[in-house]
């Protein structure tokens, strides 16, 4: 019940596990993907930012203006990150929000490239919109999304001079899977997908029918005049694509260790040819890996936080913003700031030395500012038991159980060293 | 980017931290008792270090050492080409890109050099892939250890001996039994008093622990030892610590202020043997020439201050840098004055003890692989080279065997 509500939510708030508990895993599993009709408190008290619309570019030559235009678009990702965070931390249906995190690492695009937060902010509009439906739309609205156009050069990508890289990555990273295609695959892709131009002022992005290549290309087999939605067809087509997206869900919400023949078959036919994310995520959290005790997960520094800010009734934004953005980049996790188009790691290379020091300090940060009451009401012999609660920890360890309770006295520190306990670096 | 996992071995595991951090918890010990019980020997003066500088992105090797008198070089990169006038002369028609002028004074000083037209059999062009085939120094089938995390655990499985200067580890450090720390680049200090105290504790190992959470407890432990050996040179506050301009708002720091991490750790005789340090941004598909310059600027800047700052004292005499890429890029320039994914590139191979000069021959740029260079030259030999005389190990043991080595250092 705990990783229901880590992995297809965002983190318990206070009380939510009880609930859970008596309500039991599948109606809880059921409740949480089942969108609510009702408005969702959270979502209306953190409505998105707005930006204004870039300046025009400052000539090469005028470096004051060029400096100020980085130090603002520097600020609106920033203030991007921070929306969003809050966004996770107060929502009460946080499923769409997982997704939409779980979207925004498997089509990873950065502002460092982009640079405008309004065409970021679209992007994670799009993905939060279709991400729980047919992966063919969601597909096919990011193949010409104008951030993704940016970040892998598909603006620019011509019928005279075709530019791979968006080609590429789409198979690799978004659809198939490295070993499905060829290197000639990649290059008859790029043709099909030029021609396309992105107007940052209006925020959208559309095809030029002059730099377009007419084709005919050949890309895995099927030859035809493809442009950038029949293309997504013609990979999503292919027997690779539901076992490559089935791949991606399983190890970011069930497992490292990779689902049997039987189980992959299992949940592609919950994706079925309906392409339905949210399908073959309930068969995922469904199989009997999802509750086996070894299928534990390293939490991402941002469901680590976010699991935080959500126990500790705490919006991002009310931390102070050297603490928040410092916590962040030592942790090595800042969203809308994937370190490359692969996205972010999975697994055991977030527990390293420099991590542990900086979830120590974050935690520190996290105490001052959120709200601990129920710890701090408990009777002092209680709570231990009452922060394991409050943050959702799995039994503690009797190792951590004896190094916590010395801090019985003293609710902020013991709060704060749990947040940094080795129980709450996974999701157990 | 796929990563590897380093496996806990509950065995190293336990002969590790037990000492230390269990007794603290057990016997209530405070933090200087368990200072002095996790005491790190320093190094011992003269012995080799090793400096590694990943290059993310994959580096257009044909635009860091140019062939800019090849008419080839010119016909094929009309936007792209630096001229034969722009370059930094290195001999032999090739000249470095014009942001290396530090670099290029090493080359002068005969303290540089090129290994030429790197690369592996049947080169890869995913970033990832490619990345991963470098960084575990295996081609032919995927290992889910990197080269010097098998070297860690060739050698007594400390990973105070190799030492990453980002938060998120290499899959280059992870070795089956030992994984290579990480240091932030400022502020190595622990929480002190009672919290200090729980937080050392809960470093200590727990029965019927899963893998993820062991490893997570220690990195605790390990934490502590590197604040014990490495604390003072991270947290030190003087003048040149400044991290420079170039760190402000890139994750993990930039090169310049890892490098100077790593400098005072090397000057204080720290224990680790190997650093792995990077830069990333390479990926120069569009508009290359400017970003391009403005990256090997900074790389350059940063790289010869640290070669300059090492070659005078006695511990950084010993040191010896090398820089890479995942793979060069194609040939070609595209429609966007950029480059796709390619293969060879060149290794810069640097330091006191290095023999300046070109290795390995240079691609030919008329007699191509379906637009792509041929190799000349394997990067595991550049490897088996590095262990061999950098770091005193049997290549075998970390490559495997029939690797050769290369005449790049003088001793």
């Amino acid at each position: 019940m705990r990783r229901l509500l880590q992995r297809v939510g965002l983190g318990p708030r206070p009380g939510e596990l009880d609930a859970a508990a008596t309500a039991g895993f599948d109606a809880t599993l059921a409740a949480l993907t089942t969108p609510s009709r009702a408005p969702d408190a959270g979502v209306v008290a953190t409505p998105p930012p707005s930006f204004p619309p870039p300046p025009p570019v400052p000539g090469k030559n005028d470096l004051a203006a060029r400096r100020a235009l980085l130090a603002q678009e520097a600020t609106q990702s920033r203030q991007l990150a921070i929306w969003w965070l809050d966004r996770m931390a107060a929502v009460e249906q946080p499923f769409p929000e997982r997704l939409t995190w779980f979207w925004h690492g498997h089509f990873a695009t950065s502002a460092q490239k982009v640079r405008f937060a309004t065409l970021m902010y679209e992007q994670n509009a799009a993905q939060r919109r279709l991400g729980g439906g047919d992966f063919r739309a969601l597909a096919q609205a990011m193949i010409v999304d104008p951030a993704m156009l940016i970040w892998l050069d598909g603006a620019g990508n011509t019928a005279a001079h075709p530019n791979e890289n968006l080609a590429r990555e789409f198979m690799e990273l978004f659809t198939l899977g490295v070993g499905d295609y060829t290197e000639t695959d990649v290059r008859q892709a790029a043709r099909a997908l030029t021609g396309w131009g992105v107007n940052v002022a209006a925020g959208t992005s559309a095809a030029e029918p002059r730099r377009h290549d007419p084709g005919p290309e050949t890309v895995l087999g099927a030859t035809g005049a493809f442009d950038a939605a029949s293309l997504v067809d013609v990979l999503l087509a292919r027997p690779a694509s539901p076992r490559f997206v089935a791949g991606r869900v399983w190890t970011r919400f069930v497992s490292d260790t990779p689902p049997d023949a039987a189980t992959l078959d299992a949940l592609t036919t919950a994706y079925g040819p309906g392409h339905d994310v949210t399908a073959l995520l309930r068969a995922a959290v469904g199989t009997p890996a999802f509750r086996d005790p070894a299928s534990v997960l390293v939490r991402q520094p941002v469901d680590w936080l976010v699991g935080a800010l959500r126990a500790l009734r705490l919006p991002a934004s009310k931390l102070p913003a050297a603490a928040l953005q410092g916590g962040l980049t030592g942790l090595g996790q800042v969203p809308f700031h994937p370190p490359n188009v692969g996205g972010w790691p999975a697994g055991a290379s977030w527990l390293t030395t420099a991590a542990a020091l900086a979830r120590v300090k974050f935690a520190q940060a996290l105490v001052t500012a959120g709200d601990i009451t129920p710890v701090a009401d408990a009777p002092v012999g209680g709570r231990v038991e009452a922060t394991a609660a409050l943050l959702g920890l799995p039994d503690l360890t009797a190792r951590t159980r004896s190094a916590l309770a010395p801090l019985a006295g003293n609710p902020p520190e013991l709060v704060a060293a749990a947040l940094a306990s080795p129980e709450n670096a996974v999701s157990a | 980017m796929k990563t590897a996992v380093p496996i806990l071995s509950r065995r190293r595991f336990l002969a590790y931290s037990a000492g230390a951090a269990a007794v603290a918890a057990a016997g209530g010990l405070g933090w200087y008792d368990l200072a002095e019980r996790t005491r790190v020997d320093p190094l011992p003066p003269g012995t080799g270090v090793l400096v590694v500088v990943t290059l993310y992105g994959g580096n257009d090797g044909l635009n860091t050492v140019v062939p800019a008198s090849d008419s080839a070089y010119q016909a094929a990169r009309p936007h792209l080409a630096y001229a034969e006038h722009e370059v930094l002369d290195l001999g032999e028609g090739l000249g470095l890109n014009p942001g290396m002028t530090g670099l290029h004074q090493q080359w002068t000083a005969g303290t540089l050099a090129i290994v030429r037209g790197v690369s592996y059999p049947q080169p890869n062009h995913s970033h990832f892939r490619s990345m991963d085939i470098w960084q575990t120094g295996s081609p032919d089938r995927p290992l889910p250890t990197g080269w010097l995390g098998r070297w860690l655990d060739a050698t007594g499985a400390d990973p105070l001996k190799a030492i990453s200067l980002e938060p998120v580890l290499p899959p280059m450090l992870a070795g089956a039994t030992t994984a290579g720390a990480a240091l932030p680049l400022s502020g190595l200090v622990l929480p002190k008093g009672p919290l200090g105290n729980a937080f050392v504790a809960m470093g200590a190992p727990a029965d019927g622990e899963s893998a993820p959470q062991a490893m997570a407890a220690r990195a605790i432990t390990d934490l502590h030892r590197a604040t014990q050996a490495l604390g003072p040179a991270v947290t030190d506050t003087s003048a040149t610590a400044q991290p420079a301009e170039t760190t402000k708002g890139r994750a993990g720091g930039g090169l310049a202020a890892q490098l100077e991490v790593v400098a005072r750790c090397i000057e204080t005789g720290t224990p680790p043997r190997v650093y792995s340090v990077s830069l990333g941004g390479f990926d120069t598909h569009a508009d290359e020439r400017d970003t391009q310059q403005r990256l090997l600027t900074e790389f350059d800047g940063a790289v010869s201050a640290f070669l300059t700052r090492m070659a005078g004292t006695d511990r950084g005499r010993h040191v010896v840098l090398l820089a890479y890429s995942e793979f060069g890029r194609r040939v070609a320039a595209n429609a966007n004055q950029g480059t796709d994914h390619g293969t060879a590139g060149p290794i810069l191979v640097a330091g006191a003890g290095v023999k300046g000069g070109f290795v390995g021959r240079q691609p030919s740029l008329t007699d191509l692989d379906d637009g792509d260079l041929k190799p000349s030259t394997d990067f595991r030999d550049v490897y088996a080279t590095m262990l061999a005389n950098v770091l005193g190990t049997d290549p075998a043991q970390v490559l495997g065997p029939g690797r050769s080595t290369l005449p790049l250092l003088t001793a």
